[in-house]
Order: structure tokens, then C-alpha cells, then sequence
């Protein structure tokens, strides 16, 4: 006899697994076609070779557990969490950076806690923290959006200087990245990062170019699309609204807040919702069913610690983006968020009360 | 001394108490070996000591250099706990333990100090911290204070070297992983003549820094106990398929409860 652990109430959803871990890749289309337009195709290139990586992987460790490799490779985890990775990488950044996030993900994070459903981290935000922690040179290496690159990027481009580390003329990733001027370009959130300790106020250095009407160039449309993404599974059911809420939300409220104490010093609200991976996190990757909270509540303490320390790493912490490490932190205390919000079950008093 | 052994029998599993007087059988002293060195591995089945473990472990050098001074001090405490035990008040014993320990370890340290300057530095910390290395004082209260001089030296040269070998494979996969290197520094430790004992396995630009950084330790150490796990699991296998499979011969067990 074995007692399922799971939240009441015990109504059942119908949809598989599977279908649901399609739908998620299906709502990153917008995203990554943003992407694709502002970056060029090394994202793809990076999820095509996460994929290959996730499933060999993946039926690696399958056949060495004496699992059914096949029916666990159709419910489409392993793909999800390659799209992922993939959609999370520096564009150019090079073809092994892939390969060991991928492993690592797969491999550790995954199959050695037990496969899908047992994972306490989030697979594809773990492979990430791995290879920005291993390799800050190659993963902080993110290209100026297309408009206001000097150098025209072909796919071709993309493919060589992920393999090589150099286009077909010959030009490396860092001579892609800079500027007429040849200064290095870097993203928004770094870029007024960097200006904020240069004694620049918010207002100057969101003058230059790598800025945007309300967000960073080119990434305000990118969030847009994950946004769109993010709304269609609303839609269809496959996340709740809890966790996306209360992600954002919790942002933008500490973000309104510093604004207004000091509006010189702090990044607008704007920047902070549609810069680096906001929207992307919010949606995609905090509502990771395995390793986010499982209760109603829970979620919304979740979501709020995700966008709390979000907001801290990206403001005082030494990395421009924050969401790998955030999910992360917030995963860990899961366990614990989850015990703490378990609903009144039907039909007994709510915990604490005296009959 | 037959009262100490009696109040702190604990879990641990050890080797029948000896008296002064009768001399070692070579059963115990090949368990004491197998013991250390595999069996009841310090690092791998105590897990312990597992903060030096963690911190030093980057490369090779530092590695040895750290277990060689771990195997001196266990040796030392060991037999000097021994040689003490019976004049030891039990009440007080961790205390005075924990002194012979700690004048050990500040002896060594000022012998880094003055011949092997480079390594001191390296380690930095870590070699006083071998005082609260728990697998020291945990071999002091379990095996030395109940056994004879002899044994007592065996265990700690044995449990030193178990130390010293996990510490020395963790180190040079670190070191490879990490920096594509082995013995880098090695003239910290040797003096001047090893500097060209340094095998670069490979040349990268890029160092995979998780590995050299004490996540890795974490990963490679778990990956250790999983293959040591594995190990024991087969030989376990084999020994059972060569045992003759024991007959049941009773047809039913029928248990009464106490209650009714």
C-alpha cells in the first residue's frame, strides 16, 4: 500500500505529460522568433544541439537505470529543458558550452535524483548556473541586438563562430560586439550597471543605444514574445496564474519603490519587467512543475521570492542577470514553502483551530 | 581501562579489545588494514574531515600536502592516546585528546612553516584546522583509547593512508578536470627539483572552474562514494552466488502475538 503525497483537492487534470511539456515548447515560438530576428540563428543553432545532447543523454541514463527509454523520451522533459538551455545561452556562445550545460542538466540534475518528477532543482536553470559559474568569459558574451550591429550576421555567421569561434570573414565574437567606435557593447542591465558605478545617473545611461523605448533594444520585444508564450499556456491551462503573478509582480513592486526612493541610482520598473529573462523565467521557468511549490499559496510565496531575489542579485550582486540563481535559491526552499501552505483539507478544521 | 572500553561500546564496529600481554593476531591486524584502507574509509564511508576534504583538494600538491600532515598527526595522537589511556580519567578524556591533537598539529605546522613555506601558504587555514578534523579525535576515542600501542599506530598509519589516497585521487581529477594538470606546484612540497615533475594532460584557454572551485569536490566526491558503492555491491553478488543456497525447510511461520 503506498499513500500518494500530493495537495488535496485530488481532482484529476487529462492532460499527459507529455502533451503538456509540448505545449510549453509550442508557447516558446514567439520568444525564440524574436530572438532569432534580433540575434540572429545562434539560439537555434544552441537548441538543435541541446536537444541532440539532451536525448542522448537522456537514453544513456535510461537504459543504464532499466527504465523503458522510449516512453520516457516521448513525454518530451528531456527537450523541454534542451529548449530551455538553448533559448538561455549567449547566441555565440561556443558549440561545447552546450554540450556540457545539456549533460550536466540531463545527467546530474535529472536522472541521478531520479528522473522527471524527482528533480529538486530545475534542470535547464542548474546546467545554466553551471557554465556561468565554470565559464563567465564565454557566457557572458551576448551580442548588441541586430539593428545596431555593424557587422551583417548571416546564419552561416552564426554557425561558424559557434563552431570555430569566428565568422566566415573572419571576424571574432568580440570584434562582433563592439561598436564603430570599437568599444565593446554590453547588455542593457550590464550596461547600466557598469554606468551606475561610472557615477552616471539611470536617465544618462539610458540614453545609449543598446537601450530601448521602455526596455533594452531588441530584448523588450524578445519579453514581449515569451509574454505572448507565457499567456497562451495561461490559456490553456497548462501553468496557474500564481506563480507568474507573483514573479512579476513582486518585481515590479520593489522596483516602483526603488525608483521612487531613489530614481537616479535604481533601474526603472520597465527595464527590470522587460530586460534579460523576465518574461522568459516568469512564465517558462519558474513554473516548472517538478521543482516549483505545488500549492496555491505556496506558489505566490514562490513566485515573490524569485522576484524578490531577482531584484537583489541584479542590483547589488556581481552578474547582470539573477534568474538562474534566483530559481534556484526559491527551489531549495520548496520542501519547506510546501509544508508550510498545505490546504485545509475537505471536510476537517483548518490546521490550528479548536473544534 | 577494561571500564572505558565497556561504557563506550559503541556502534563501531572494531576489533576484539587486547591486553598488553597477548600479542596481536594477524586476523586483527589485516582487519584493521582492510579497515582503513577500504572498509571503513574515513572519507568515503565516515565522511569525515570533509572540510579540508573540500577546501585543499584543488590540486595534487596540496592534497598530499595536506594528508601527509593529517597521516603524521593521526599516527602521533594515536599512539600517544594509547600509551595514555590508562592514566586518563574517562570524564576528561576529549579534553586531553584534543591537547595531544592540537600540540601534534602546531608542531607540524611550524615544520611547514619552516621547510616547505610555499605549501604553508597554499594551505593557509587548513593546517591548524586539522585539530578539529574529526577523523583524528573520532580514531583517538574509538580505536587508540581501548587498544595497545602497536594496533594503535597500525589504525592510525592505515586510516591515514585511506585519508591520504581519497584525498590524492580527488585532487588529481580535480586537477585535471579543472586546469588539465598534474603535480602543478609540486616544488611547494618537494623542494626545487619536482617543478618539472608537472605533466600538462592538456593545454586550454579556458579552466572549468567548477571543478576547482569546492562545488566540484561535492560532485567528484559523490561520484567516488557511488563507485566504491558499486564495487562493494558486485563483490557482495559474487561472494553470494558462490555460497550454496540455504534450503528453507519449514512449511510455515506462524507468529503469535504477545497481546492476545
Amino acid at each position: 500500500m503506498m499513500f500518494k503525497i500530493a495537495s488535496s483537492p485530488h481532482n484529476h487534470s487529462q492532460k499527459k505529460t507529455s502533451a503538456i511539456m509540448r505545449t510549453v515548447i509550442f508557447a516558446c515560438i514567439p520568444g525564440a522568433l524574436a530572438q532569432f530576428y534580433f540575434f540572429g540563428a545562434g539560439n537555434l543553432i544552441h537548441i538543435a544541439m541541446a536537444c541532440a545532447v539532451a536525448l542522448f543523454c537522456e537514453a544513456f541514463i535510461l537504459s543504464l537505470r532499466d527504465k523503458p527509454v522510449r516512453k520516457h523520451l516521448l513525454d518530451y522533459s528531456a527537450l523541454l529543458t534542451a529548449v530551455l538551455l538553448g533559448l538561455s545561452l549567449p547566441p555565440l556562445a561556443p558549440w561545447w558550452i552546450t554540450v556540457i550545460g545539456t549533460a550536466f542538466a540531463i545527467t546530474v540534475v535529472k536522472q541521478l535524483y531520479g528522473g522527471l518528477g524527482s528533480n529538486p532543482f530545475n534542470p535547464a536553470m542548474a546546467g545554466y548556473v553551471l557554465l556561468l559559474v565554470s565559464f563567465p568569459l564565454q557566457m557572458t558574451m551576448w551580442l548588441p541586438p541586430e539593428s545596431i550591429q555593424h557587422i551583417d550576421l548571416t546564419f552561416f555567421d552564426s554557425l561558424s563562430v559557434i563552431f570555430t569561434g569566428f565568422t566566415t570573414e573572419g571576424y571574432s565574437v568580440n570584434q562582433l560586439r563592439m561598436n564603430i567606435d570599437g568599444i565593446t557593447m554590453a547588455t542593457p542591465l550590464d550596461t547600466l550597471k557598469t554606468d551606475l558605478t561610472l557615477g552616471l545617473t539611470t536617465a544618462e545611461s539610458m540614453t545609449k543605444s543598446v537601450f530601448g523605448a521602455y526596455g533594452g533594444l531588441g530584448w523588450e520585444y524578445i519579453n514581449l514574445g515569451f509574454l505572448l508564450g507565457g499567456l497562451y499556456m495561461l490559456k490553456t491551462g497548462v501553468i496557474k496564474w500564481q506563480i507568474p503573478v507573483a514573479v512579476l509582480g513582486s518585481m515590479a513592486f520593489i522596483a516602483i519603490g526603488g525608483s521612487i526612493i531613489d530614481a537616479d541610482q535604481a533601474a526603472p520598473p520597465m527595464l527590470h519587467l522587460f530586460s534579460g529573462a523576465t518574461m522568459m523565467a516568469a512564465f517558462f521557468i519558474a513554473t516548472d512543475p517538478v521543482s516549483a511549490s505545488t500549492t496555491d499559496k505556496g506558489r505566490l510565496i514562490y513566485g515573490c521570492l524569485i522576484g524578490l531575489l531577482t531584484y537583489i542579485i541584479r542590483t547589488w550582486g556581481g552578474y547582470p542577470d539573477a534568474f538562474a540563481f534566483a530559481v534556484l535559491l526559491a527551489n531549495m526552499c520548496v520542501p519547506l514553502i510546501d509544508q508550510l501552505t498545505q490546504p485545509k483539507v475537505y471536510g476537517h478544521p483548518a490546521r490550528g483551530t479548536k473544534q | 581501562m577494561s571500564d572505558i572500553a565497556s561504557e563506550e561500546s559503541n556502534d563501531e564496529v572494531l576489533p576484539e579489545t587486547q591486553t598488553e600481554t597477548q600479542p596481536e593476531k594477524n586476523a586483527d591486524i589485516k582487519k584493521v588494514i582492510v579497515d582503513g584502507l577500504w572498509k571503513n574509509n574515513p572519507v568515503l564511508v565516515q565522511l569525515l574531515g570533509l572540510c579540508p576534504l573540500l577546501a585543499v583538494t584543488s590540486t595534487v600538491t596540496n592534497a598530499l600536502g595536506l594528508s601527509i600532515a593529517t597521516l603524521v598527526v593521526l599516527v602521533a595522537s594515536n599512539v600517544t592516546v594509547s600509551l595514555i589511556r590508562n592514566w586518563v580519567a574517562k570524564e576528561i578524556r576529549i579534553p586531553v585528546f584534543v591537547m595531544v591533537i592540537a600540540s601534534f598539529v602546531t608542531s607540524i605546522e611550524l615544520l611547514m612553516n619552516a621547510y616547505s613555506y610555499g605549501l604553508y601558504l597554499s594551505l593557509g587555514i587548513f593546517i591548524p584546522l586539522i585539530v578539529t578534523n574529526c577523523a583524528i579525535i573520532g580514531r583517538a576515542e574509538a580505536f587508540a583509547s581501548r587498544n595497545n600501542v602497536k594496533m594503535a599506530a597500525l589504525d592510525g598509519l592505515m586510516m591515514g593512508a585511506g585519508f591520504t589516497l581519497v584525498l590524492v585521487i580527488l585532487g588529481a581529477v580535480r586537477e585535471v578536470l579543472g586546469q588539465g594538470t598534474l603535480f602543478d606546484g609540486a616544488d611547494l612540497l618537494l623542494g626545487p627539483w619536482a617543478a618539472n615533475l608537472k605533466i600538462v594532460l592538456f593545454q586550454s584557454d579556458t579552466h572549468f572552474l567548477l571543478a576547482i572551485l569546492p562545488p566540484g569536490a561535492f560532485f567528484t566526491m559523490g561520484a567516488f562514494i557511488a563507485v566504491k558503492n558499486v564495487i562493494d555491491n558486485t563483490m557482495d553478488e559474487k561472494k553470494k552466488q558462490k555460497e550454496p543456497a540455504k534450503t528453507i525447510e519449514r512449511v510455515r511461520i506462524t507468529k503469535v502475538s504477545s497481546e492476545l
